[in-house]
């Protein structure tokens, strides 16, 4: 700790940590005045925020004090749900949980449910389940970003947000898709400014115009899901006009590789090989067939070639160019479905152009591709795009995000000077692997991490009928590629899957039972919910988390986490690190304030339980627990030899980056330098990162990846037309005939629209409106609405409709109206705009609260007025006759698709309360406190 | 009634220029600036009612977003809202008390507690609402241009800026002498056109904000949809007929 002492009092000292009010991981530096907080501003050195801090880290000080923090494990002692708790000691807390778990690790580990929320440790809670041998774990992102994360990984090896970033310093275009106020938060501010500062042009494409999109250049107020028809008309155009970086594309993508043309043959999509397995490509000049990263050649881009077995096959890039062609991708085709007309679509395709080809970026810097070609400079085409949840969170969210990695790789604007650039330490080899893990010896750990990414349908999670071995049914024929689980599922499926398939549903920072679930009431109806014996359905749910949440009332144990500024923590490069373009980085927390009540920080606890567990890698062969606490396994666990949760000072001398034996001293140094480490790319491995020699030899060399070969990237994608095909009767391991269908359509190689899934079988004439929410600047999900400054800021919300909606709906600003949806009816207040699409209702996310909770007054205006759209979504689709409802996601990767729902809206009756509704009952929080209570 | 100074020509006026070209409205000033003065010299920022029905509390600055709409075209626009330190500032010449002051070395208009009575009559006379009364306290609080960072030489010089500069994430805030015609805030006004805020009304506010800009890519004309048949068109076959080396 950096101490600045003065000669008088008050004592004063400076700590830097990292910021947790948000995903961000903003350093930050907390001023102490006699051991109180006193003061949180950003970090000026630390590589994310640069100095700058949002409004929810500058509320930070009010979250430490906030009257919603627990203070106690508790135990209940009423109905589950009813918020009766006892206190109880940690010792008794972790004999109940070390007694529960052992006896399911002892018959069935995938009896235990682990599911973690905005966890910024999963690196460790995912190692955990892995060890303990359950399948059953994931964190929050099948709920958030999954589609964004497959499709970037399976397309270039890299994602938007996480493992991408737009090149702020030289971008002169920048298109924005579905970004609401966060994801992230002050980099992209930042980075705004600096594009504004240089006169770029700002596109946000988004149906709601607040926060980013406000300062954007042009806005553009797309219909919600439509975004992937746009990028189609946009490509369409930029192939008219013939504006494709062809160089890039044989250079750098498998746009020249040969896929083979035999319908019905069970090689049909996939790449043409010589004997080695190597992919194809026809050389021009050759006038033969070469394989596709042969040097010297001539790569056609256009043709049908004949392949040694006779088959035909035809160049990747024939295939796209030949679909996206196609007449029923021209502007005038989408314009009315996406709410743009035209015209718009096709100006912005010629800026698309006008910036790529005629504004390139030359830095004069030398550098070596892979195949070993020198180049005197790069050379980049300025058009840098970023998408988020507006994207993702649709059930056709992993072929839109796909195709905006389409139409990056078509322009050339992948990590070159001013276009999308991957964060160090991605881009990763591509496309994925290893498999998610499956087996275990008995008492041994799972063969694999819980989550992993399937090459094709040998690596799914799959029983001898097909069906789904997870509980969340992830890595099955119902989302193949679900790289992050299905958390919105997780409790429907405990509860539909009973005790014999789940014992323990144990879930960390998460607040499954409200607004991070679809249909709260009927959530919580399940976690209540009893068999004829009046036994729980799901047996026993722990909840790990640092404040009186919704979902903590129904938790059976409930184990209290610190806050951010009371403990050790790691932003590993095992799992989320904050690298960016410039380089890798890692950074810590650590403790700034002890805690002033019976609370532990859960990772502590995490690790105490695998240790009495006896886990593998948690404790010796006997059963002795290896680490004493999170901060000594943050250092001495080494996940390869050599590598550990932190990447720098490593080496008995600190000196080591990325792979070096366990420094003892690594906390120390972290701290000395602001609680981070950041290796700084030399100017050479800048950019190209996917196919610079010196980069990925320096990646490898840090233990970033485990090969320095060129990251092909995936214009054309080959693993999902091997679930096709499997669905189409090739190969021994096929989807059950009621999924085939699906897996057909939906299991494209190249990017397809199509409406989304729950839109597509509702009746449109009844719900005619789409209903989506937006993130505002100043509260982070749940997070801030018990901060006494955020509250002040947000303290209800209100449902947003386009004037002339409005007008021609009777409804004026202020008025109580109805909306409603398949699923059911949400009364809220109603306010206009005129910046909005016209088809579109719209609310800030998790503003209202279930009263009780969050130890707000019972009267607060989050339980009488903010309200919830989840109320109005299912986890369910529609019931088909005689079949299973599927879940309301992404048929690739799982996604929660929250933004397919449809409704309609009508002003209430008159002199109707002032009062939300559905408003389920008050259950606070009420802990009995006994005499051998611990405090 | 209390005297503005006599400021000499050319003294300091020490203030903020705010674009609303990059202003996205998160709140990161106002909730930075509550942050810091509530521990500083200015006293407790008061919150009332924290976790109850009505929560509310004295904030320095405050943002309003909303819509214009001019020519059919509308906008959103984020409005960052506080002290403008104005040289002829009539919440210090409606003080019965001498509480309300404006310093002659640089501009920053200050409220003297111990002489404040909370009789409000600067806030009703401020067109732009930036006081607020401290209910508990009985007086009046408002902006001090973070008067206890940027004169603090224990500082680093460069964190030597009032809270809500140093943090707001976009860099729509920049802070300096509006009175020296070099400052890179004055450059930075005459570069964009920095306009008083209600200017009509003749306090000459000190703080000036940036109005909104629109970029934009000059194309070449747009070609009218051609008649689209199936298959390639004749500029992307002449492109994929070009020799291509790797």
């Amino acid at each position: 700790m950096e101490a600045t002492t003065q000669s008088t009092a008050p004592k004063r000292t400076v700590a830097c940590t990292t910021c947790y009010m948000c995903a961000c991981r903003c350093g930050i530096k907390v001023h102490l005045q006699d051991g109180k907080l006193r003061y949180i501003e950003g970090n000026r050195d630390h590589p994310i925020n640069r100095g700058v801090l949002c409004g929810k880290g500058s509320a930070g000080i009010m979250t430490a004090v906030s009257p919603a923090r627990l203070s106690n494990p508790l135990r209940r002692t009423g109905p589950r749900g009813s918020g009766q708790f006892e206190a109880i000691s940690w010792d008794e807390a972790l004999r109940i949980a070390t007694d529960r778990l052992a006896r399911i690790r002892a018959t069935d580990p995938n009896r235990l449910a682990l599911y973690t929320g905005r966890d910024q440790s999963q690196a460790l809670t995912s190692y955990f389940a892995q060890m303990f041998g359950t399948i059953n774990y994931a964190a929050h992102g099948g709920f958030c970003s999954v589609d964004m994360a497959a499709a970037g990984l399976y397309s270039v090896g890299g994602s938007f947000w996480e493992f991408g970033e737009p090149d702020w310093e030289h971008a002169r275009l920048f298109l924005l898709f579905g970004v609401a106020e966060d994801h992230d938060s002050n980099p992209i501010k930042l980075g705004l400014g600096k594009l504004k500062d240089r006169g770029a042009k700002i596109i946000s494409i988004n149906p709601v115009r607040t926060g980013y999109s406000a300062i954007a250049d042009e806005f553009v107020a797309i219909t919600p899901g439509t975004d992937g028809l746009l990028i189609f008309a946009l490509i369409h155009c930029l192939l008219d006009a013939g504006k494709i970086d062809t160089e890039f594309l044989i250079r750098y993508t498998n746009a020249h590789h040969l896929v083979v043309d035999a319908p019905g043959d069970p090689l049909h999509g996939l790449f043409a090989r010589d004997p080695a397995g190597f992919e194809l490509c026809f050389d021009r000049t050759a006038g033969a067939l070469r394989a596709a990263r042969a040097l010297g050649t001539d790569p056609a881009l256009n043709g049908v070639f004949t392949l040694p077995d006779g088959h035909r096959a035809r160049p990747a890039f024939a295939l796209l160019a030949e679909r996206y062609a196609d007449p029923q991708y021209a502007p005038e085709a989408v314009a009315s479905r996406c709410g743009i007309d035209a015209g718009t679509i096709r100006r912005i395709a010629a800026e698309l152009a006008e910036v790529a080809f005629n504004q390139p970026v030359v830095l004069q810097q030398a550098w070596t591709d892979t195949d070993g070609h020198r180049h005197a400079s790069m050379t980049g085409r300025p058009v840098a795009m970023h998408a988020m949840r507006g994207v993702s969170a649709h059930s056709n969210g992993f072929h839109t995000c796909r195709a905006i990695h389409v139409l990056q790789m078509l322009l050339g604007a992948i990590d070159t000077p001013g276009s999308w650039r991957y964060k160090s330490p991605f881009p990763r080899q591509i496309p994925g692997g290893p498999a998610p893990g499956r087996a275990r010896v008995p008492g041994g750990p799972l063969d694999g991490s819980p989550l992993g990414f399937p090459r094709g349908p040998e690596d799914l999670l799959v029983d001898e009928a097909g069906e789904a071995l997870r509980l969340d049914r992830a890595f099955s024929w119902e989302a193949p590629l679900a790289v992050h689980g299905l958390m919105h599922m997780a409790i429907a499926r405990a509860y539909e899957a009973g005790p014999d398939r789940i014992d323990t549903l144990f879930l960390f920072m998460s607040n499954m039972a409200w607004n991070s679930a679809m249909n709260p009431g009927e959530t919580t109806r399940m976690l209540s919910a009893c068999d004829a014996a009046g036994n729980y359905r799901i047996p026993f749910v722990i909840v790990a988390d640092a404040f009186a949440s919704e979902t903590v009332a129904y938790a059976d144990l409930v184990l209290p986490d610190t806050t951010y500024l009371e403990r050790y923590d790691c932003i590993s490069l095992l799992d989320r690190p904050i690298g960016s373009a410039h380089g890798p980085a890692d950074a810590i927390r650590i403790p700034v304030l002890r805690p002033d009540r019976d609370v532990r920080p859960f990772q502590d606890v995490l690790i105490d339980l695998a240790g009495r567990l006896g886990l593998p890698e948690f404790a010796t062969g006997t059963g002795v627990p290896l680490y004493s606490s999170y901060a000594d396994y943050m250092v001495r666990h080494e996940r390869r030899p050599g590598i550990g949760p932190l990447a720098g000072f490593r080496g008995k001398d600190g000196q080591a980056i990325g792979v070096g034996a366990p420094n003892p001293r690594q906390l120390d140094r972290y701290i000395k330098n602001g609680s981070f480490w950041q290796h700084e790319l030399p100017a050479e491995q800048l950019y190209f990162k996917h196919a610079n020699r010196a980069y990925l030899a320096g990646a490898k060399a840090m233990g970033l990846l485990e090969s320095d070969d060129q990251i092909v990237l995936q214009l054309y994608c080959e693993p999902l037309q091997r679930f096709r095909l499997a669905a189409e009767g090739h190969g021994s391991r096929r989807p059950p005939e009621r999924l085939r269908a699906r897996i057909s359509r939906f299991f494209d190689p190249l990017p397809i629209w199509y409406q989304p899934l729950e839109q597509a079988m509702t009746d449109r004439a009844k719900f005619p409106l789409y209903a989506i929410t937006q993130r505002p600047m100043a509260m982070y999900h749940s997070w801030g609405s018990h901060n006494a400054w955020l509250r002040q800021i947000l303290p209800e919300n209100r449902i947003y409709l386009h004037r002339d909606l409005a007008v021609q709906l009777g409804i004026r600003d202020e008025d109580w109206v109805w909306v409603r949806s398949r699923n059911g009816n949400l009364k809220c207040r109603a306010r206009t705009m005129s910046g909005v699409n016209r088809d579109t209702v719209w609310t800030w996310n998790a503003i209202g609260k279930r009263t009780g909770a969050w130890a707000l007054a019972h009267d607060a205006p989050e339980f009488r007025r903010g309200f919830l759209l989840n109320h109005l979504i299912s986890e369910y689709l529609p019931d088909r006759p005689g079949q299973a409802a599927d879940s309301n996601s992404d048929p690739i990767t799982g996604q929660a698709a929250w933004f397919d729902l449809t409704v309609s809206i009508e002003p209430c009756e008159p002199n109707t309360p002032d009062e939300t509704s559905p408003r389920p009952a008050a259950n606070p929080l009420r802990v009995r406190r006994t005499a051998e209570g611990t405090l | 009634m209390t005297m503005l100074p006599e400021r000499p020509a050319g003294a300091k006026r020490l203030g903020l220029v705010i674009d609303l070209d990059t202003c996205v409205g998160c709140h990161a000033c106002a909730v930075n600036c509550k942050e810091w003065n509530t521990g500083g010299e200015a006293a407790i920022l008061p919150d009332y009612d924290k976790h109850g029905p009505e929560p509310d509390g004295v904030w320095f600055n405050r943002i309003h977003s909303y819509e214009t709409n001019s020519g059919g075209c509308s906008r959103t626009v984020n409005f960052p809202r506080s002290c403008l330190h104005c040289e002829d500032a009539l919440c210090v010449t409606v003080c019965p008390t001498g509480a309300s002051y404006k310093r002659v070395e640089d501009g920053i208009v200050l409220v003297d507690t111990d002489k404040c009575i909370g009789c409000q009559l600067c806030s009703w006379a401020c067109p732009y609402g930036a006081r607020e009364l401290d209910e508990n306290a009985g007086v009046m609080r408002k902006c001090t241009l973070c008067i206890d960072r940027i004169y603090d030489e224990k500082l680093p010089p460069a964190e030597r800026e009032p809270a809500c500069v140093a943090t707001c994430p976009s860099r729509a805030r920049h802070f300096g002498d509006l009175a020296d015609p070099d400052s890179e805030v004055s450059k930075l006004v005459e570069a964009r056109g920095g306009v008083d805020l209600l200017a009509g009304l003749g306090y000459r506010p000190t703080n000036k904000y940036l109005p909104p800009r629109r970029a934009t890519i000059p194309t070449p004309p747009v070609q009218p949809a051609t008649a689209s048949g199936k298959g390639l068109s004749a500029a992307l076959l002449g492109l994929l007929d070009k020799a291509l080396s790797r």
